[in-house]
């Protein structure tokens, strides 16, 4: 192991091991962060959704976007798995249905990014209670 | 890349509840899964909420599971890291509405809370340098090295950050006579000897955030123009050693400590020095002596160990907890941490709150609350809906307050005002069944076990005070023996040499003060209140109520119950041991107990 031997030093350092705490701090503090919930389910898993998750999570990575992938129970709309759960921070979530690896990459782009919206988003007919 | 990080507390307390076991499950459940590359295990310092343990937290969706057994490992495995659903058995039960509570910053244990040296416990992995440092771990030494020493003591002093060992001496002033005076060897001191009874506070941030205290000795070895540390630690706390060595290992290797640190022209390490568990050597001129080799016993101040300490050398002594507030203060800034608090007390302060309470635990919260608050909100209440009788602060040098002292607002001096102290932040709380003289008693016990024997007001001096507290709780005190206690504790108090003698009567005073009712009951009716003193309890048995079914009669150790089958029974008080066993095992409540 190198030494740290000046202040930039340690900045470079903090840069190569924050990532691992990443996940800990949003985590901590989701409610200022995108929430991105896929459905996992046994029938999500077999529909996909778990290359959808490794998608998501790909993806925010290499685009910085600060994000919390997480995984949930069924949600129950078997008819459109793999399904995601997308919520931006003081905005109602909304629901994609049909995801694939290629559609998690333009969730990200297209809604996250700038707000539009895609087609296969599902009416929510839950409440959520926390 | 890691989706989930399960985070399992690693604290003494929750490893005595096998979170070691819980941990090699989920390991080996999660390898069995072959998601050993999904989600990661975590050891973590304390997580603060003993009570519940051993806690399991979840991170990113932030569940927050307790009193996890290690069966429980193939269940949060498969359920929650496999399925995506919460082992809904395993959260938090609100004890009010019944409700499951899976976040913890929706509990009222957490919800008043503000962690400040508790920042990184229960949040990192105490033996990961590098979650340190991804936490802004060595930044504030960073900056503090690019600063001058007197401007970075200014942050210090203006921050008003006191002493946590429970003297709270400001700690930017302590720091300044240090720099001034002029040696060729300085050293600091962390003072990790934490006597008082219950308290774990230094234990914990030790546990789970040992970089935090090495990071500030440093600070403070550059401050006061020292290149040597030692921390003095007792031997029995062997998981807060093993991680100290572990950080220190990481910080030699990284170049936090040693030689030209930084790239500036500054030297400092760390050793450690171990203690055999004295309490007085908590004070800290007994803990030089104690690291020089020599007995632990206090000696007169002045000098001050910042002008004549270790070694004869300028020294700079700091607790624990006091030392992890200060990379924060570099971080955020003085004003930052002087706007928390009251006026004369800023910032937080570290409790263990135990006793009657329903959440036993470690806790931090911001100085001027008030006791109501951190018994009632924090703490959760007084077990089984008891009432509430008296919290002792400050430990065996604190005092007893009670229901009319409850909004007081927890500093250093409004404490003082009403006949307690800070402490280092020891908490215990009782309940209607608690006896104030034998809990008086109790505390005298400690100090003369931990009276180094010195002085003679100490020495002697308690040990009377405790002979009449022994005769007051075996029935045999006189109304004059009230004023005797106090006569000769206010004798202690002025004469002792060190800290120790000089609070030790505390808790026979300030009992006495709140509570002379129950001394009164003791001497004048011969009678316990709160029916803890064996010596002054009868039983009787009810005549009314007595079938004849010598169950008793059979159960009595000693004999002393006599009595026909189907005819009433009696005890025989001069044969009676007060063991109790004849109540416990009455059918039909006959066993008076007065």
């Amino acid at each position: 192991m190198d030494k740290i031997k000046s202040l930039d030093d340690l900045r470079k350092m903090k840069q190569a091991v924050q990532s691992q705490l990443n996940l800990r701090e949003r985590g901590e503090n989701s409610e200022n962060y995108v929430q991105i919930k896929v459905a996992m389910a046994t029938c999500g898993i077999a529909a996909g959704a778990r290359e959808v998750m490794n998608a998501f999570l790909r993806k925010i990575e290499d685009d910085k976007i600060l994000a919390i992938v997480t995984q949930t129970g069924c949600m129950g709309y078997c008819h459109s798995e793999p399904t995601v759960e997308v919520k931006k921070p003081g905005e109602e979530p909304i629901i994609f249905g049909h995801v694939d690896a290629k559609k998690a990459d333009s969730i990200v782009d297209k809604y996250i990014k700038n707000g539009e919206l895609l087609e296969g988003i599902i009416p929510v007919n839950y409440q959520t209670i926390v | 890349m890691y989706k989930m990080h399960l985070l399992v507390c690693g604290g003494t307390g929750c490893r005595a509840t096998q979170s070691k076991q819980i941990e090699e499950n989920l390991r080996a459940e999660l390898k069995a899964k072959g998601l050993e590359n999904d989600a990661q295990v975590i050891i973590t310092g304390c997580f603060g909420f003993c009570e519940k343990g051993p806690i399991v937290k979840i991170l990113p969706d932030n569940t927050f599971y307790v009193g996890v057994e290690s069966e429980d490992a193939a269940e949060i495995v498969e359920e929650h890291v496999l399925k995506g659903r919460r082992v809904e058995r395993l959260l938090y039960t609100d004890p009010e509405n019944k409700e499951h509570i899976s976040d913890s910053k929706h509990m009222g244990f957490y919800q008043k809370q503000i962690r400040i040296a508790l920042r990184n416990c229960g949040f990192i992995d105490p033996e990961n340098i590098d979650e340190y440092i991804a936490r802004d771990g060595y930044f504030a030494l960073g900056k503090v090295l690019e600063m001058s020493q007197t401007e970075a003591i200014e942050i210090m002093k203006k921050s008003g950050l006191r002493g946590r060992g429970g003297g709270g001496f400001p700690t930017g002033l302590k720091w300044e006579i240090a720099y001034n005076n002029k040696a060729d060897q300085k050293y600091v001191v962390c003072n990790a000897d934490e006597g008082d009874p219950g308290a774990f506070m230094d234990r914990s941030i030790l546990e789970g955030d040992p970089h935090s205290i090495i990071e500030a000795m440093t600070i403070c070895g550059y401050c006061i123009g020292a290149s040597k540390g030692l921390v003095y630690i007792r031997a029995e706390y062997p998981l807060a050693i093993t991680r100290l060595q572990i950080a220190l290992k990481q910080a030699r290797e990284y170049g936090l400590i040693g030689k030209n640190i930084l790239g500036r022209n500054f030297d400092f390490d760390i050793e450690l020095r171990y203690g055999a568990g004295a309490f007085v050597c908590g004070e800290e001129t007994a803990l030089i002596h104690s690291m020089e080799g020599l007995r632990g016993e206090p000696t007169v101040k002045p000098p001050y160990p910042a002008e004549s300490g270790y070694l004869g050398k300028p020294t700079n002594v700091n607790n624990v907890e006091t030392f992890a507030n200060v990379p924060v203060i570099f971080l955020k800034g003085h004003e930052w941490f002087s706007s928390i608090g009251t006026a004369k007390s800023k910032g937080t302060k570290v409790f263990a709150i135990t006793g009657k309470i329903n959440n036993v635990g470690l806790i931090e919260v911001p100085m001027g609350i008030t006791l109501r608050e951190v018994i009632y909100e924090v703490g959760g209440g007084i077990k089984d809906g008891k009432m509430f009788k008296a919290v002792q602060t400050g430990g065996p040098s604190g005092g007893c307050l009670t229901e009319k002292h409850l909004d007081t607002p927890i500093d250093y001096d409004s404490l003082l005002a009403v006949g307690s102290m800070m402490g280092s932040g020891g908490m215990i709380v009782m309940d209607e069944d608690d006896c104030m003289v034998s809990i008086a008693r109790f505390y005298l016990e400690f100090i003369l076990e931990e009276s180094c024997g010195k002085c003679t007001p100490c020495r002697i001096g308690n040990k009377r005070l405790h002979e009449i507290l022994k005769k007051i709780t075996e029935g045999k005190g006189e109304p004059a023996d009230i004023e005797r206690l106090k006569a000769l504790g206010n004798v202690i108090k002025d004469t002792s040499l060190c800290g120790l003698g000089q609070t030790a009567p505390n808790p026979v005073l300030s009992t006495i003060s709140n509570f002379e009712d129950e001394y009164l009951a003791h001497v004048n009716e011969k009678r316990c209140p709160a029916g803890q003193c064996k010596a002054l309890l009868k039983y009787e048995v009810d005549e009314n109520l007595c079938t004849g079914c010598t169950l008793c009669f059979r159960n009595c150790p000693v004999g002393a119950i006599t009595g026909e089958r189907r005819q009433p029974h009696h005890v025989n008080q001069s044969l009676c041991i007060k063991c109790g066993v004849c109540l416990e095992k009455c059918k039909f409540n006959a066993i008076l107990l007065t």
